[in-house]
Formats: structure tokens, C-alpha cells, sequence
């Protein structure tokens, strides 16, 4: 396409204004995160010096390391064991055929129409039964199961052609080691987008665990925010920023990196 | 060969099949039809303490709630906060995104601005804009006062507290919105725009009558999808407002949160819980009814 | 090098109509055949059949001596080339080429080997470190064939495995998919919907419409004799040229869409239904008149459409409300709505019976013999 040099300085103006209208809250926060308590109240932008004492501190005050920690257990689990449930119910969708195929994938699309919150009250029940309070099995096993992902995964695997299956089965390969030796390694950026997306939204999560969790001993970074922030609301918001900071570093590199990778792959579930 | 052993054999991609989708089957059937119908069982009951059904009661709880002026209101504010985030959303969104999807030097780096927000959770958001509606020391409060402007009490005047809220989370789910609009309008053909230019139409023409039919797909999924969220936020409650003041920022989510782990009343939570899965239903239902006919697909 | 029979073998889906039905054929080890007929036709069905991708459902299917109709695909000893070529994206080459043998766990030093002798023989050496998107259209069908040929099956079966290429290539291919095979000496199932290929490469061809063998035989047999109408319009570029006709005893002659006369050999009356029948005469046999061709085996046509195709002219003209086409050697300068005369011989009529559709009289044969004394003009 060609353009103007006036429309294109216009196009620049705008994304310009607009990009650092929506980036403002992320960058203001970064920036308080170094400042002192009467910097913050004087309403300055810039800090006068970097200091990483809010940081210190927030480690200090908070065993911050060890929700970090926890939170990325979580967060793995769920990734890899919904690439590991939602990848073998994709298979079964699409290289078998069966009665009542149909109807069990409609089954699995319904539960898309489900809210979460909606079934939260006998699940909590049911984590008790189960004695998972306080467990990473309790944060992570509901989520393991997604139609989302067993639906962007098929997707991806329809596009494999069925000869390569036919040719597999001549060359003697059994029905898993296609799954694990071809489908797999050729659906790679699908799952590459589906983990990121699990990991994404797993160490974003808020409500769970602030159900599952009543102490310390797996609780992540979300309600270790909450925490931070009821301590500290008065007084020091600069160790509240740095523990914001400290937080979404993990997922705004992760997203910086696959952002391409995730607007393929996720407008791809949603459409085709 | 037997009978049975044709039918057995016949049955094998079956038998193996049902192999690879038991996880997810399990799965589901333990944390999501289950409890759907756990939550329905329990919304015709009063409960005790520990969330078994005591006393049935029928309808009384959904009677009781229609009737409640506190489930009006929260109804109220629910509606409301749908209104204000969704539309505004989207449409800053798409703004973002038709920018975004111009051939520029470094649009990638505009890119991952846009969608920033996707990276950034709902608590870190929320502390990060808690701050920024401070009375006393946030940005807004200061910007109004070198503008001369009176203050505003954000999340402590009634008046305001929701429309704070829904400006938050406008921000909150823009990244989200614009990854997926941004995903539409590169998988419209270019030889389309090609077309059009030898036709000679100009860049809203092309926007009204190419754009926007083409990326009625992807639209139609992301105004489904986020009705759905509004509806189920909770977190930005939780830390900006708690449902506060005077209820006014008593989003439905909250509401059921509160009902079951603050009072447990869980009968009554539960009730509240099937009207959201109602609400959903039929949100759901008439987006594919409005979409069928509205909705072009390639 | 094994043989395949198949027996009275059918398919149907749900239990409704077949759609193949009654195969019987026996393919000989080391035999090149050929399974042509139009899209649709079953051909593919049934070599999916023969490979064990789809389920037998009437019938027996022997390959060596042994009943396979229930044996998985890996258990019948065969390799196959697919159209689409199947290469598994994610693999180079090398590990392609080796994929079967990987499976079937023989020693990596081993494939290595065979996988170079291959490509040698495929000109497929330099590209064994590329992925199969690096490869043109060409390149990728050598790989599928490697891939065949690596397995050291006895029985090979392709799909149509030249048409996503183009003409030249095509064409070339054809010889070197030959030469492997004779020299390889397996026995080759051969799908394609492309006549020329099934009469250029096939030592038997099978015809096959709507789920049944039409005709099965040599392939110049077939061009010769073909066993009813469908077959003689399929085999042969430009088709057969068909009409009604009926014999008139008074006067001993055929007419021919009630246009055209041609009297009838004497000794060939008898032969004749005294019905009506379809009568065929390829457009090769539509000759250009001499100076001794007798009148009453002359008739005139008038041009509809004319192709010169510099070594040959095709013309077209209307006869009993179908095209007929006639093919004359060398260049003839012919416009549209000239009338033509053309010369016509009672011997390179194919005659069918109207109703079955069988043959009754085929053409002669105009074969050429160079070492024997038969040398004819």
C-alpha cells in the first residue's frame, strides 16, 4: 500500500498519543516503584534517583519469593496439563471416528456456555471433601480440561491431511506414536500458543485461590497482592508498586515475546 | 468370524477414542456438570453452615432475591457496568487495532503496547489504578486540581464508584480485545483491498463496506466473549470498591462471593449463581440468533 | 514379488448401495496395472481397499496367497505413494525417506545407508538435509516415491500420484516411474484418472465406471476392442466418434444417423443385427480422400471448428446432432464452414450392440510391423 507522508504522520500521531495513553498506568507504576513516600506525595512523574530499596522491602515484608514461586508452579502445571488433556481429546475428535462423536463434542463446547463462577460454590465443597485446601492440586486440576483449548488444538489438527495418518499406518506406526511423532511436532506453534495462553491466564487468576488458599504455603502472587495492598494502603505505595512490578514482569515479557504467536493462534481457535 | 467379534472389532476406534477423552471427561464431569447441577439442587435449599441442603424450599429463594432490593440493585449495577465497559471497549479496541494493522515502520512495538494490558493480571491492575484514583495523591485527583476542577471522591462517592470501576476495567480487557481484532483484520484477504482500490474507494468506503463485513466474524466473537467477562468480573471488585459504597459497585459475581463465603448462605448464593448461568444462556443464545443472520464468514 | 487377487470384492457404505461391486481380477506379480476411469469412478476406493485404509465389505482380497481382508495396512507388505505426496512436514528429507524403516526399528546406521542409495537413485542427494516446504512440487514427489522404494515392498500402489505436476514433468516422470519398476520388479497398482498415463505406462490397465470393471486387458487391446461405448469415448484423445446406424439389406449398406451410407462387406453382413445398433469410428479413421478412393465411400462435412496442431489437424463437424472429430496427419488448411469430404472405411468401424452396449465387430488391426514382411503403406 502506498500512503501519503501527511497520512502517514498522522497514522504515527496516533498511534503515538494513543499507544502511551494505554501504556501510561503500567509506566506511572514503574516509576513509583523508585520513588520515597514524600516524592509520591509531591505527585512527581520522574523519581530523583533509582533506588531499589522498595524492593528490598517488598521482599522483606512479604514472602513474595515464595508466592513467585508458587504462582509458576501453578502456572506450569496448568499449562502442561492442559496441553496434555486438551491435545488427546483434540486426537480423539479428529483422527477417530466413533458414534457419538458429535454429541460428546457439543458436550465439551457447552461447557464453554458455563460460567466459572456460576459452579464455584460446590466446587470449593468439593476441594474440601477432597482435603485439597492449601494443595497445588487444588489451584491447578479443575483447570486442566478446557474446551477453549480442545477446540484451538482441533482446529490446528484438521488441517493435518488425513494422508499422513493413512501413510503412517502403512509404514506400521500405532495409533499413539502418530499422535506423539507426528501430530504433535507438526501442531507445535497451536501448542506453543495454547501454553502461553494457559500460562497467561493461570498466573492472572484471582478468585480461585483466593478460595482455595488460607495460608501461606501455596498462595500466589495475586492474592500476595491483595495482601500487600491491604498492609500497606496508607502509608507506602512505592512498595506496593514494586511488588505490582515484580508480579506482572513474568507475564508482560512472556506476552512481549509471543504477541505475534498469540494473535495467530488465538484468532485462529476463535474463527475457523 | 463371530458376530460379536465383528462388532467388537468394529468398536475398536471407539474403545480407544473413549481412552483419550477421558481425562477431559472426568474433568468435566467433576468440576463443571457436576457442580452445575449441585448449584442447581442447592438453589431450592436452605443449607447449613457447611453448605448441605437443609430445608427445601422450592422457588422461595428465587422469590426472595427478585424481591430483594439489595439483588435489584446488584442487578442494577450489573447491568450498568455491562453497558459502560463492553460497547466502549471494543470500539477503543478496534480503533486500536485498525492503526495497529497498517504497514509502518515499528508497528510491532505499537503492537505489543496495545496489548499490553493481556499481560498484566487483574489484581496488579487493579492496586495500579487503586493508586491512581487516590483522593489525595492519585493522578486524577491532581489533574483536576490544575485544571481548576472540583474533585471527585472516585470509588468513595456512590455517584462515581462504578464508572470508575468500568474505566479500569476498559483498560483491563482492551489488550485482550485488540489481539483478537488485531488476528481479524490480518486474515482479510488483501487482494479484497487491491480490488477496491483500482475501484477507487477511499479509506472509509473501504472500512464500511470491506473492513468491517469481513471482520464481522471476529467482532461477533469478541462482543460474545466480553459480554461473558463483564459479567463474571470480580477481581477489580474485590480490591477497588468490595462492593462499595453502599453497594453500588455490587457486581453479581461479588454478590454470590459474598452471599456464599462471607454470610454462607448458600442457598441463596446458588440461586443467584443459576440466574447468572441464565443470564449467560441467553446472552449466549441471542448472540447466535443476532449472529446468524448478521455475520458474514468467508 | 507378490501377486494380488481380488474375489468378487464389494463395497458399500452403511450397508446401502455398493459402490464397487463385483471385482475379479488377479494382478500378476511384477505386473504394471493400471486402474483408470473418470473421478468417482471407485478406482481410488478400491486401492484403499487393496492398502487396507478402507474396509472390505464383500468379497476376498488375497495378496501372496493369503486372505488379507482383515490384516492392518502395515501387515499386507506393501508401500504406497499418495497425490498429495504425505511427507511429514516436521521431517527433512533423510528422516522421511527412513521414516518406515525407523518404525519397523532398524539400525539408524543402516537407513542411513539404503537412504543414500535411493536418493542416488532419485537425484534426491543434495536435498536430504531440506524439510519437504523447501522442495518443489517435483523435488517432493521424488521424495514420496524414495519413500516407497526404500520400504523394498513387493507390491507398491499409487494414487494418482503425478497430477499435481506439470505436463513436462509429468510426462518425464511417467518413463522414470517405469524404468524403477521394471527394474525393481515389483508388482505396481497404478490410479489414475489421465488416460494417456494408463495407456503409456500400464502392462494391463483396468477400466473401471460407476463401481464396475468395464474393461480390462493390454492397453493397445483395449484401444482396439473396446467393450462398449463408455470404454471406446474413454481411451483415446480425441474420443471415439459414436452413432446410431441400422443396415438396410436392400441395399447392403449402413446408414449411419440416417445421413451416411456405407456399404457393407459382403462376408461381413451376416455378422450385422438386424436391429440398430452404435456405430464408432475413431478420428483417426476419418481419412482425407486420394484420387482412387471410390465415390461411395466418400461423404461431405461441414467444419465447425477447426485445430491445428502443427504435426496433426483436428476438425470437428456435426453428424446426427452429435460432434464428430477427425484427425488428419500433417498441416491442412481448413476453415470453419468449408465442406470437407472424408473418406470412410467399413473395416475401422467398431460396431455395439444398442441395447448391452457389447461389441460386435472391432477395428481392425492397423499395427505396423517392421522386421516381419507385413509392411502395409
Amino acid at each position: 500500500m502506498k500512503m501519503g507522508l501527511a497520512s502517514k504522520i498522522w497514522i504515527y500521531f496516533l498511534l503515538i498519543a494513543t499507544s502511551a495513553f494505554v501504556f501510561f498506568p503500567v509506566l506511572y507504576a514503574f516509576m513509583i516503584s523508585f520513588m520515597t513516600g514524600p516524592e509520591i506525595i509531591q505527585g512527581k512523574f520522574f523519581p530523583e534517583s533509582i533506588s531499589f530499596e522498595n524492593y528490598s522491602k517488598v521482599f522483606s515484608r512479604l514472602p513474595l519469593l515464595s508466592y513467585l514461586l508458587n504462582s509458576f508452579i501453578v502456572s506450569v502445571s496448568v499449562m502442561l496439563g492442559q496441553l496434555v488433556v486438551c491435545s488427546l481429546a483434540a486426537y480423539a475428535f479428529v483422527f477417530f471416528k466413533f458414534k457419538g462423536r458429535d454429541f460428546i463434542f457439543f458436550l465439551f463446547i457447552s461447557t464453554m456456555m458455563i460460567p466459572w463462577e456460576a459452579t464455584m460454590i460446590p466446587n470449593v465443597f468439593t476441594i474440601r471433601k477432597l482435603d485439597w485446601f492449601n494443595t497445588y492440586q487444588g489451584l491447578t486440576l479443575p483447570f486442566f480440561a478446557l474446551a477453549f483449548g480442545t477446540f484451538l488444538l482441533r482446529q490446528h489438527f484438521l488441517t493435518i491431511p488425513k494422508e499422513l495418518h493413512e501413510a503412517s499406518q502403512i509404514a506400521g506406526l500405532s495409533r499413539f506414536r502418530f499422535f506423539w511423532r507426528v501430530v504433535l511436532p507438526i501442531s507445535k506453534t497451536s501448542l506453543v500458543t495454547l501454553g502461553a495462553y494457559g500460562f497467561l491466564t493461570t498466573w492472572n487468576m484471582y478468585l480461585w485461590p483466593l478460595l482455595i488458599t488460607t495460608n501461606q504455603s501455596v498462595r500466589t502472587v495475586q492474592i500476595g497482592l491483595k495482601q500487600l495492598q491491604s498492609q500497606e494502603i496508607a502509608t507506602e505505595w512505592g512498595v506496593v508498586m514494586a511488588g505490582v512490578i515484580v508480579v506482572i514482569i513474568p507475564t508482560l515479557l512472556l506476552l512481549f515475546l509471543g504477541q505475534k504467536q498469540l494473535q495467530k493462534g488465538l484468532s485462529q481457535g476463535a474463527l475457523k | 468370524m463371530t458376530r460379536i467379534g465383528r462388532v467388537w472389532r468394529k468398536s475398536v476406534d471407539g474403545r480407544t477414542a473413549a481412552l483419550y477423552l477421558l481425562p477431559s471427561i472426568i474433568l468435566f464431569s467433576v468440576f463443571v456438570f457436576y457442580p452445575m447441577f449441585r448449584t442447581i439442587y442447592l438453589s431450592f435449599f436452605l443449607t447449613d453452615q457447611t453448605g448441605n441442603a437443609a430445608i427445601m424450599v422450592g422457588f422461595e429463594n428465587f422469590v426472595y432475591l427478585l424481591g430483594s432490593s439489595e439483588f435489584q440493585n446488584s442487578m442494577k449495577a450489573t447491568g450498568l457496568f455491562v453497558l459502560y465497559t463492553v460497547p466502549i471497549t471494543i470500539i477503543l479496541a478496534l480503533f486500536f487495532a485498525l492503526l495497529a494493522n497498517e504497514k509502518l515502520k515499528g508497528i510491532g512495538f505499537f503492537r505489543t503496547m496495545y496489548s499490553s494490558t493481556m499481560g498484566i493480571s487483574v489484581a496488579a491492575s487493579s492496586v495500579i489504578w487503586l493508586f491512581m484514583f487516590n483522593p489525595s495523591i492519585g493522578m486524577f485527583n491532581r489533574l483536576l486540581g490544575v485544571l481548576n476542577l472540583p474533585q471527585i471522591q472516585w470509588l468513595l462517592d456512590p455517584e462515581w464508584a462504578l464508572l470508575s470501576v468500568s474505566i479500569s476495567t476498559i483498560w483491563m480487557n482492551i489488550g485482550f480485545s485488540f489481539l483478537i481484532l488485531l488476528g481479524g483484520l490480518q486474515n482479510i484477504d488483501e487482494h479484497l483491498y487491491e480490488s477496491s482500490r483500482i475501484d477507487g474507494a477511499g479509506y472509509f468506503y473501504r472500512l464500511r463496506r470491506i473492513t468491517l463485513p469481513m471482520l464481522s466474524p471476529t467482532l461477533f466473537f469478541i462482543i460474545t466473549i466480553s459480554l461473558i467477562n463483564a459479567f463474571q468480573t470480580f477481581g477489580q471488585i474485590d480490591i477497588l470498591t468490595k462492593g462499595g459504597p453502599s453497594q453500588s459497585t455490587n457486581l453479581i459475581v461479588y454478590s454470590i462471593y459474598r452471599e456464599a463465603f462471607i454470610n454462607y448462605q448458600f442457598g441463596t448464593a446458588s440461586a443467584q449463581a443459576v440466574i447468572l448461568f441464565l443470564i449467560i444462556l441467553i446472552v449466549t443464545i441471542l448472540q447466535f440468533k443476532l449472529g446468524e443472520r448478521k455475520v458474514h464468514y468467508q | 514379488m507378490k501377486r494380488v487377487e481380488l474375489i468378487d470384492v464389494s463395497k458399500s457404505y452403511d450397508k446401502q448401495v455398493d459402490v464397487i461391486s463385483n471385482i475379479n481380477v488377479t494382478i500378476e506379480p511384477g505386473e504394471f496395472f493400471v486402474l483408470v476411469g473418470p473421478s468417482g469412478c471407485g478406482k481410488s476406493t478400491m486401492l484403499r481397499m487393496i492398502a487396507g485404509l478402507e474396509e472390505i465389505t464383500g468379497g476376498t482380497l488375497k495378496i501372496g496367497e493369503k486372505v488379507a481382508n482383515n490384516l492392518s495396512p502395515d501387515k499386507r507388505d506393501l508401500s504406497m505413494v499418495f497425490q498429495n505426496y504425505a511427507l511429514y512436514p516436521h521431517l527433512s528429507v533423510q528422516q522421511n525417506i527412513t521414516f518406515g524403516l525407523d518404525v519397523k526399528k532398524m539400525k539408524k546406521e543402516e537407513q542411513r545407508k539404503k537412504a543414500n542409495e535411493v536418493a542416488e537413485m532419485l537425484g534426491l542427494t543434495e536435498y536430504l538435509d531440506r524439510k519437504p516446504r523447501e522442495l518443489s512440487g517435483g523435488q517432493r514427489q521424488r521424495v514420496a516415491l524414495a519413500r516407497a522404494i526404500v520400504s523394498e515392498t513387493p507390491i507398491c500402489l499409487m494414487d494418482e500420484p503425478l497430477s499435481n505436476l506439470d505436463a513436462k514433468l509429468r510426462a518425464h516422470m511417467r518413463s522414470e516411474i517405469r524404468r524403477i519398476q521394471r527394474s525393481l520388479g515389483i508388482t505396481m497398482i497404478y490410479v489414475t484418472h489421465d488416460q494417456v498415463e494408463a495407456m503409456t505406462m500400464g502392462d494391463r490397465i483396468m477400466i473401471l465406471h460407476e463401481g464396475k470393471i468395464q474393461q480390462i486387458g493390454k492397453p493397445i487391446d483395449i484401444y482396439n476392442y473396446p467393450a462398449n461405448p463408455f470404454v471406446a469415448t474413454f481411451i483415446g484423445s480425441p474420443p471415439m466418434n459414436l452413432a446410431k446406424a441400422e443396415f438396410n439389406p436392400s441395399t447392403s449398406e449402413l446408414v449411419i444417423a440416417d445421413e451416411l451410407r456405407l456399404p457393407v462387406p459382403i462376408d461381413e453382413i451376416g455378422k450385422l443385427p438386424r436391429t440398430s445398433m452404435t456405430v464408432g469410428v475413431r478420428p483417426e479413421n476419418l481419412y482425407p480422400i486420394t484420387p482412387e478412393t471410390k465415390a461411395e465411400d466418400v461423404f461431405h462435412v461441414e467444419v465447425t471448428n477447426v485445430e491445428i496442431l502443427g504435426n496433426e489437424t483436428v476438425f470437428s463437424f456435426k453428424l446426427g446432432g452429435e460432434e464428430w472429430m477427425a484427425k488428419w496427419s500433417g498441416q491442412w488448411h481448413i476453415d470453419i464452414g468449408d465442406r470437407m469430404p472424408v473418406r470412410m472405411e467399413f473395416e475401422s468401424l467398431s460396431i455395439f450392440d444398442e441395447q448391452s452396449g457389447e461389441l460386435i465387430k472391432g477395428t481392425i488391426d492397423y499395427g505396423k510391423y517392421v522386421k516381419q514382411q507385413k509392411v502395409s503403406p
